[in-house]
């Protein structure tokens, strides 16, 4: 039987199981559509994939949805726990609803975007993926983000970009708090015309590129000097 | 004139104040920061050499050292991976990441490894080609930085170590300091070159054990179950960390003892944090007896662990397998006055001086100015280690050492080095048989157990 590549596949996650579900995205061929349903918040969904599918999930997910991918665009209807797209790779996940802690952690390429809010460390050591949330951002967000971009259109909470690399933060409504060695830096039109990009690819009409807040790294830590009474 | 005045009073050293520790608070005055330092602790613990085998006599017999065999194969992961590690010995190599080590450290280590059948192990920092193509066994840390975390390493790896902590540093981060941080460290680690670099101490997306469980399902998830995951810690609450870790799906634990290595820490953690080996290894292996896990979960003890006689110990205290640091980076040449260059011996020891130590002294492999060779990151000191010559000590040390093993196995009448058990000990030290539960010699006594 020849896979026809068009013909979109629906996954019980309730019937087949985690692994089965997996297993089954995974020997699906480039180009594929899969849909999977009665997701009933399950853990570990779409992770690990390397083959360019779409996938689309109907429900809300537990932790790690689409984490260590390396191929899949994925798509969420609904919220997302802990760790959404952590260590991504590349491709795109969307995630129509909110989502937990640690959004788009240590991601090293392709793009994960919040439709709702994001809560604390989100885009914590991001190694080079971006991260767009159309609402807010909790605590600690950007926390030792290495490199990547980060699009807020709301606010963020206490001590964004603590401990910053080479990665900017770009947020269109209040910071709560500066993190350790994070700093407010000038827009220059490189970074209007990231942000814009950013928001035409994750869709997002409400935020003024000219108008939002520049964070980067003061790199005030980058060496280790206790003399100058550095805040660790 | 008295008659004691033409006696010279003998210099007393003060037990408070030594001259060592007049020169660390003189030295903490001077630069307003705490040392950071390399390898393990440095002062006395109670240790495997408190403990003695008593071996076969006329109540049991021993095995005929050059004609019987005494198997040393050792399984790793037999519980949910559906590859376990299959090793030809137990004495696996530990976690070190490629920038706190040469390339040529790491190349040694690895075809060392495969030559006599047994594991290597990637560090803070991620997989470097050399590693996974010198390696025939190669175990992947998923660490608390992540740096240069990749999920085709993880499915090139033969197996997976969550890193939770280190005995050297039990509850701290990472610390690489900018001397090391060369071009090609900072690219694999997504860092500008030349930073003092920092790692987390908690991991970026899981706290807790429960987030734990949830972890290793995506790990395994990730790699279609098919590989071993340890769970690596350090030695403090051993007996409810390695209950957790197994609660959360570990196919194998892993201890470091407080005497554990690293390549970079402050020394006020190295000293002053975890409890020693001897009674880790004892800990450890009662939690898994208590959770009926004996033989299912595997156990890998580090810290310390520098001979046949420190492994048997440990393999007889319920350890599976060893896992080897510094012993390691010793028998590549660390701490000897002269590196080899054609067969030709390279005096040092101004090297050391340098850097205000001495051969057999030195604990210098946070400043990447190792005069071996091994823990340094600048092209010119790591053409001082051959990586073949390396390779070689390596395997001979590691040959040595299962020699040295399956000599005492014998002797205690046992076939296989995993059958060696606690009634094969005693203990030399009421510390020692408190801590490890094996009688105090020459007596019945273990304290704290009634008679
Ligand atoms: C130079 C060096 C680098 C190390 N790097 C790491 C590391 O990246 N990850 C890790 O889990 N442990 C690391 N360790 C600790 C070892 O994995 C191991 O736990 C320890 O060395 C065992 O104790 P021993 O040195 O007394 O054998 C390092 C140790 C040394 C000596
Ligand atoms: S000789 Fe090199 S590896 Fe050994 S302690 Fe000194 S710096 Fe570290």
């Amino acid at each position: 039987m020849s896979v026809q590549t068009d013909a979109p596949t629906t996954l019980d996650v309730r019937a087949l199981g985690v692994t089965a579900v997996n297993r089954a995205l995974r020997a699906l061929p480039d180009g594929a559509q899969a849909t999977l349903v009665e997701v009933r918040g399950a853990h570990n969904l779409a992770v690990g994939l390397t083959n360019k599918i779409n996938i689309t999930i109907n429900g809300n997910t537990g932790y790690y949805v689409a984490g260590l991918c390396d191929g899949p665009d994925v798509t969420i209807n609904g919220s997302v726990g802990w760790g959404v797209g952590e260590n991504l790779m590349s491709g795109v996940v969307r995630v129509r609803g909110n989502a937990s802690e640690s959004t788009a952690a240590t991601a090293h390429g392709g793009l994960v975007i919040v439709e709702g809010d994001a809560s604390s460390r989100a885009a914590i050591s991001l190694k080079g993926g971006n991260l767009a949330v159309a609402g807010n951002v909790g605590h600690m967000s950007a926390f030792m983000a290495q490199a990547g971009t980060v699009l807020v259109g709301g606010d963020a909470g206490d001590s964004l970009g603590d401990s910053l690399y080479e990665a900017v933060v770009y947020v269109g409504g209040k910071i709560r708090s500066l993190g350790a060695d994070a700093r407010v830096e000038e827009l220059t039109e490189a970074d209007i015309a990231k942000i814009r990009e950013m928001c035409a690819a994750a869709g997002f009409d409400h935020i003024n590129p000219e108008n939002v807040t520049k964070v980067a790294s003061a790199k005030q830590l980058y060496n280790f000097d206790a003399l100058k009474n550095q805040r660790y | 004139m008295t008659d004691h005045d033409d006696i010279t009073p003998a210099l007393r050293e003060s037990a408070t104040y030594p001259t060592e520790m007049i020169s660390h608070i003189q030295s903490m005055s001077r630069s307003g920061r705490y040392e950071i330092r390399g390898w393990g602790a440095k002062r006395q613990v109670p240790s495997f050499d408190d403990l003695s085998f008593i071996t076969a006599s006329l109540s049991r017999y021993p095995l005929e050292g050059y004609r019987e065999r005494c198997e040393t194969k050792t399984v790793l992961g037999s519980r949910f991976a559906s590859k376990p590690l299959e090793l030809d010995i137990p004495i696996t190599i530990a976690g070190m990441s490629f920038g706190s080590l040469s390339a040529a450290a790491k190349d040694s280590l690895g075809r060392a490894a495969t030559a006599v059948g047994t594991s290597t192990t990637t560090g803070d920092g991620g997989m470097t080609e050399e590693e996974r193509r010198a390696s025939k066994h190669l175990v992947y840390q998923c660490l608390p930085s992540r740096y240069g975390f990749n999920p085709e390493h993880l499915r090139m790896a033969d197996a997976i170590e969550v890193v939770v902590g280190q005995g050297a540093k039990p509850g701290g981060g990472g610390m690489l300091l900018g001397q090391k941080v060369s071009e090609r460290v900072a690219k694999m680690r997504t860092l500008p070159a030349g930073v003092d670099q920092r790692s987390a101490s908690r991991h970026p997306d899981w706290t807790g054990p429960d987030d734990l469980t949830i972890k290793i399902g995506e790990l395994r998830e990730a790699t279609n179950w098919e590989k071993p995951i340890y769970v690596k810690f350090g030695a403090t609450r051993v007996f409810n960390d390695v209950k957790l870790a197994i609660a959360a799906g570990a196919d194998v634990v892993v201890v470091d003892g407080m005497q554990g290595g690293t390549g970079a820490t402050q020394d006020v953690f190295i000293e002053h944090t975890g409890i020693p080996t001897l009674p880790a290894v004892r800990l450890a292996a009662e939690a898994i007896r208590e959770v009926g896990m004996t033989g299912k979960v595997q156990l890998i003890v580090s810290g310390g662990i520098r001979t046949g006689a420190d492994i048997a110990k440990a393999l007889a205290l319920g350890a599976d397998a060893v896992s080897l640091g510094v012993a390691s980076l010793i028998a590549l040449g660390c701490n000897s006055p002269y590196y080899e260059s054609d067969g030709e011996q390279i005096d040092v020891t101004a090297d050391y001086a340098a850097l205000g130590t001495a051969p057999g002294y030195c604990h210098e492999c946070q400043t990447g100015a190792c005069p071996v060779g091994v823990t340094t990151q600048n092209p010119e000191l790591s053409k001082r280690l051959d990586p073949e010559l390396g390779a070689r000590r390596m395997t001979n040390y590691l040959k040595a050492l299962t020699m040295e093993l399956t000599t005492l196995a014998r002797a205690c009448g046992k076939n296989d080095v995993h059958h060696l058990e606690p009634e094969d000990l005693v203990a030399l030290t009421i510390e020692a048989s408190a801590m490890a539960k094996v009688p105090l010699a020459g007596t019945s006594w273990i304290p704290g157990q009634s008679f």
